[in-house]
């Protein structure tokens, strides 16, 4: 026998397991049985799933790190991701106030100290109050503190002038959470009944991942590129159409302002998506995380509730809606607490008993990321001491974000063969690219997607990691890559003029 | 039917059970059905919406007839309505009601509502260790790295996970996986705790609590149809996130029962029993496992596991062991050895071969961190392809929490001998232990003085799991209100003293057999009346029912 026989008597296998044969050699030249669970026999949807953000590219860039701390000589000396909009990853700053709260509900023996001014003391004192024991070491209930889901309520009626209850309210962890639980719910049928989702091309691959986990049918609709990304009714209509020849279209997604292109939908736009949810029959998801990122003149964010209520009642009390915010965006860019909420509007009530129980079997969502989703919709008041401060750092952050999202627009549309849509909000540019047929032909060779040998090809040679368009999806034939604006206006000005360098000489190397 | 004590009792178990038909069932008339929801499960705050804002809500239980939503009972996922989940499920609603009913100024036989449907640390009191806060508080607002009032091995700590974070800064995500040095510490730890078994830190995955890991694994295993669907095996009573996973995954859910009158031992007789019958059905390909138990307490014996794992090995079956309660051993005699420790001890046949994901958590043991979802899963010979698939999955929800995750580190890397902390650290990690350890005695001691209680003792984890005879004319009338005998226990206990557990039915447990889940966590001195309470209610049930003598055994 080939095995060791070390085990104790009492767990001796019974019979030669299996032959010999059916064992495969692992990486380290141990014999091993055929596993329990292979590529062949895992779940299928998993499989399915892609996720662009945190692709290979992601892989082969922490790889690359991992060679230059080894010593190895690239013509880079670091890597720059750009591929995901990590806002404290490229060096912004956190807002002092949240931060000083967190820290005062982390380490509540921090009151007695003289260093925290009043008004931060005063939030922490309410928000350990609401936590079981006060201590935020306890589980919530699973929709969230109560407190939290009011300051929440009470947030969206300033922001709307529209009614809001808390009890609509759910909070989640990070939006991707509260995402995927509302499209687990709506998920049913088998076949020609089986629940399609409308999601828009470009998308943030989220929508993509979760329907193929949840075995979902996709239904594209493609955005307007030539009218800077908006979103054409026409087009839902055609979209629509053809879906409901193999499967029962029942919601649709629309993520304002736009991830990855970075559009703000006009407030006709809005109405045309919410008249057609409600002819159609149609939930409605509304992503919002990035409601305060909006930077070109004449833009300005309508969520997609205000509209709605403004609509009349013939809309707002039919179209169901779902609409997303997290901590992860905006001036705060806290995306390690994994805060975040949900708002529902019009869900049947039995619906949310189900969703409520669903939810319950995770717990509760981390409560730092509650602590912290407070302090967002509860800011410092100008009467509070420390609102000079937050009001300055937010201003800063969020003019930073306006300017270099300018830059970024100028110069890809300076470069030949690239051109940039105005990055009228959000947090990422999503310039076009022209490639050369040679690269298409090497990209096919290699059997990558073009942009992504593009990507690949940038990453070696400039270090620079982007997500290439084919992640988020495109129009057949047109090429596109995401590039976050966060790092510092010098840095991002020294990437742009790398890319650019990069552009130029692949262009010229396929011709 | 027997009659109901009393009128209040009445209307309790009635509007519970409309809940509950709201969770489980196909309600009868669509316009009952809402109101009843709206009312009884959302009391004053929907009305507060109700009359002040003219939402769909309101509008639907007002008109008749609607147009037919888009998401409705008979459309929604069925999965989702298949599932249960009894820790936070009817009876947690219904005590969340009673709460709001005392503070609006409702009167009660009693002031105040005690929660011991779950095992939340905290919310019972139990004072967080203050290295961790220190830690967590350091890394959330650096600028206290210069305060005099913090300790320097807090700071390291802090640095140390700082540095491992993008942009030094805990607002960054992590890798998917979680932070490389945390994960660094945490394979450290296990080597330690498993007596120089090797962990890898490139097989250690942090999580959002446990939960999530396990659901993460399970996710992965679910496939086929038919006979083929993938089966997993779970033990009776069971933690039911595993029933509710299963439910909502459409899995298989194969029950092995514990041995009740062998304080709740896994017996491998009835896993190869269970085994073959589930067989016939589907394809079992995981085996779960809870050690120490949850709800039963249990400590797994080292032979115990082994004859598990060998059983798993002849049956190639993926191994799943929850083991969040590894610090909570109180029994003399018992000890906890995890599954990965034994596996290796049984020799590099079943060490290389057998795969194994084990789970851990920051909410349990002696820092009761629930809030934080910290938590971790190591897994041991997995494919590396689907250890691809596994990363790419979890990348889809980008990183877990970080300060859960910075809870983990010091859980994994705690303050050592010489380090300033120690002392301190040692004393409250100990405290925390040696109270648990008492009361975990004093529960199994009240509870079998009562007649018609009987509870094994509390080996480990945080919760009493005893059995309770129910009398014949109680069973009857749960029945007829179509709901478990031991709901209605847990209902009228709720009712009478405010004191919220979970019946054991929620747990699953052997047919005929009544039980509930009480959580030990309440202060001593909290727990002594607890237990004094529900000694005088169970006296008095069997009182109501109409029996005096309980049958022994």
């Amino acid at each position: 026998m080939f095995i060791l026989r070390l085990w104790s008597a009492s767990a001796r296998p019974s019979k030669p397991r299996l032959d010999i044969s059916t064992r495969k050699m692992t990486e380290n030249g141990v014999l091993h049985p055929e596993r329990v669970l292979t590529l062949d026999t895992m779940n299928p949807n998993v499989k399915r799933v892609e996720y662009a953000v945190r692709g290979p590219i992601v892989q082969r860039a922490v790889q690359i790190e991992k060679e230059l701390k080894e010593g190895v000589k690239k013509p880079f000396t670091e890597v720059l991701r750009a591929n995901i909009g990590d806002c404290h990853a490229m060096g912004q700053r956190p807002i002092t106030f949240l931060r000083q709260v967190l820290a005062l509900c982390a380490y509540p023996e921090l009151l007695e100290d003289n260093k925290f001014p009043e008004d931060a003391k005063s939030r922490a004192r309410r928000f350990l109050a609401a936590c079981g024991g006060g201590s935020i070491g306890a589980y919530s209930m699973s929709q969230g503190i109560e407190l939290v889901r009011q300051d929440v309520a009470r947030y969206i009626e300033r922001r709307d002038g529209i009614p809001s209850n808390p009890d609509n309210i759910y909070l989640s962890s990070g939006a991707s959470d509260a995402i995927t639980t509302m499209l687990k719910l709506l998920i049913s049928g088998e076949g020609a009944s089986r629940t399609g989702v409308m999601i828009s091309k470009p998308q943030y691959p989220l929508y993509s991942a979760a329907l193929a986990d949840l075995g979902g049918v996709q239904i594209n609709y493609y955005l307007d590129e030539a009218k800077n990304w908006s979103l054409d009714a026409s087009e839902l209509r055609r979209s629509l159409a053809e879906a409901k020849k193999h499967c029962t279209p029942r919601a649709i997604c629309v993520i304002n302002p736009g991830n990855p292109t970075g559009q703000v939908q006009s407030r006709q736009c809005i109405e045309d998506v919410i008249r057609f949810a409600a002819e159609e029959n149609l939930f409605l998801m509304a992503d919002e995380v990035y409601q305060d990122n909006i930077y070109a003149e004449g833009c300005e964010f309508n969520s997609f509730k205000k509209v709605l209520f403004e609509m009349g009642p013939k809309y707002s009390n039919k179209v169901e809606l779902a609409s997303f915010h997290s901590t992860s965006k905006c001036y705060m860019g806290e995306c390690g607490f994994r805060g975040g909420y949900m708002e529902l509007i019009n869900l049947d009530p039995d619906v949310k008993v189900q969703l409520t129980k669903l939810v319950s079997v995770r717990l509760c969502p981390p409560v730092t990321g509650q602590a912290l989703l407070d302090l967002v919709v509860n800011p410092p008041q100008p009467d509070e001491p420390s609102y000079p401060t937050f009001k300055k750092e937010r201003a800063a952050v969020l003019a930073a974000l306006a300017d270099k999202a300018k830059m970024a627009e100028e110069i890809f549309n300076k470069v030949p063969g690239i051109s940039c849509n105005t990055v009228q909000g959000a947090m990422y540019a999503f310039p076009r690219i022209e490639l050369p047929q040679k690269a298409i032909e090497a990209a096919k060779e290699k059997g990558q997607a073009p942009d992504m040998f593009y990507c690949m090809s940038l990453l070696e040679e400039k270090g620079i990691c982007l997500v290439p368009g084919s992640g988020f999806g495109q129009r057949e034939g047109t090429f596109h890559f995401r590039m976050t604006i966060l790092p510092p206006t010098e840095t991002l000005k020294v990437v742009l003029q790398k890319i650019e360098e990069f552009h130029l000489k692949f262009t010229e190397q396929y011709s | 039917m027997h009659r109901l004590p009393s009128s209040a009792n009445r209307s309790l178990v009635a509007g519970a059970l409309e809940q509950y038909c709201a969770l489980v069932m196909r309600p009868k008339s669509k316009t009952i059905r809402q109101e009843s929801v709206r009312f009884k499960t959302q009391g004053p705050i929907e009305s507060y919406g109700l009359k002040r804002y003219s939402t769909a809500e309101a509008t639907v239980a007002s008109t008749s007839k609607i147009r037919e939503k888009t998401l409705t009972m008979e459309t929604l996922n069925p999965q989702v309505k298949a599932v249960e989940y009894a820790v936070r499920g009817l009876i947690v609603m219904k005590a969340d009601e009673i709460e709001r009913c005392l503070r609006e100024g409702g009167k009660q036989p009693f002031t105040e509502v005690i929660k011991a449907n779950i095992g939340d640390a905290h919310a019972m009191g139990q004072q967080p260790i203050t290295f961790l806060r220190q830690v967590v508080a350091l890394c959330t607002f650096p600028e206290l790295m210069d305060s005099p009032g913090f300790p320097e091995d807090a700071k390291a700590r802090a640095q140390r996970i700082l540095r491992g974070c993008g942009g030094t800064s805990l607002g960054s995500y992590t890798a998917s996986q979680g932070v490389e040095c945390i994960r660094q510490d945490i394979a450290t730890y296990i080597g330690q705790r498993d007596q120089g078994v090797p962990a890898d830190w490139n097989n250690i995955f942090l999580t959002t609590g446990a939960s999530d890991g396990i659901v993460s694994i399970l996710k992965m295993l679910v496939s086929g149809q038919g006979a083929s669907r993938t089966g997993v095996m779970i033990p009776i009573p069971q933690y039911p996130l595993y029933s509710a996973a299963i439910a909502e995954m459409e899995a298989v859910q194969i029950n092995y029962y514990l041995d009740e009158d062998n304080c709740w031992a896994l017996d491998i007789n009835e896993l190869h029993r269970a085994y073959q019958a589930a067989r016939e059905h589907c394809q079992p390909r995981v085996i779960c496992i809870i050690n120490p138990g949850n709800p039963t307490g249990q400590v797994q014996s080292r032979k115990c596991i082994e004859e598990v794992l060998h059983f798993a090995y002849e049956e190639n079956l993926f191994v799943m062991s929850d083991e969040v309660y590894q610090d909570n051993v109180y029994a003399s005699g018992c000890k906890f050895h995890s599954f990965k420790k034994v596996l290796f001890e049984m020799g590099p046949e079943y060490f290389n071969s057998v795969e194994l994901a084990s789970f851990h958590s920051t909410s349990k043991g002696y820092t009761g961190e629930c809030g934080f979802r910290g938590g971790y899963m190591e897994v041991l010979n997995l494919d590396p392809e689907v250890k691809a698939q596994l990363l790419k999955l979890r990348s889809v929800q980008l990183c877990p929490p970080v300060s859960g995750q910075a809870a983990m580190d010091i859980i994994a890397n705690p303050p050592q001998p010489d380090e300033p902390s120690f002392s301190l650290f040692h004393q409250e990690k100990t405290a925390v232990l040696g109270s648990l350890k008492e009361k975990a005695q004093l529960t199994e001691e009240i509870l079998n003085s009562v007649p018609g209680i009987q509870c094994n003792p509390v080996q480990g984890a945080m919760y009493a799991f005893p059995r309770l005879f129910i009398p014949p004319k109680a069973v009857e009338q749960a029945k007829a209100l179509g709901m478990q005998p031991d709901m209605l226990y847990c209902l009228r206990l709720l009712e009478e003293t405010g004191i919220c557990l979970v019946p054991g039915s929620g747990f699953g447990q052997r047919e005929g057999t009544y039980h509930f889940r009480m959580t030990i966590l309440p202060t001593k001195e909290k727990l002594k009346v607890l237990l004094d309470k529900v000694s005088d209610f169970h006296i008095k049930f069997l009182k109501d029912y109409g029996t005096s003598e309980v049958p022994r055994g």
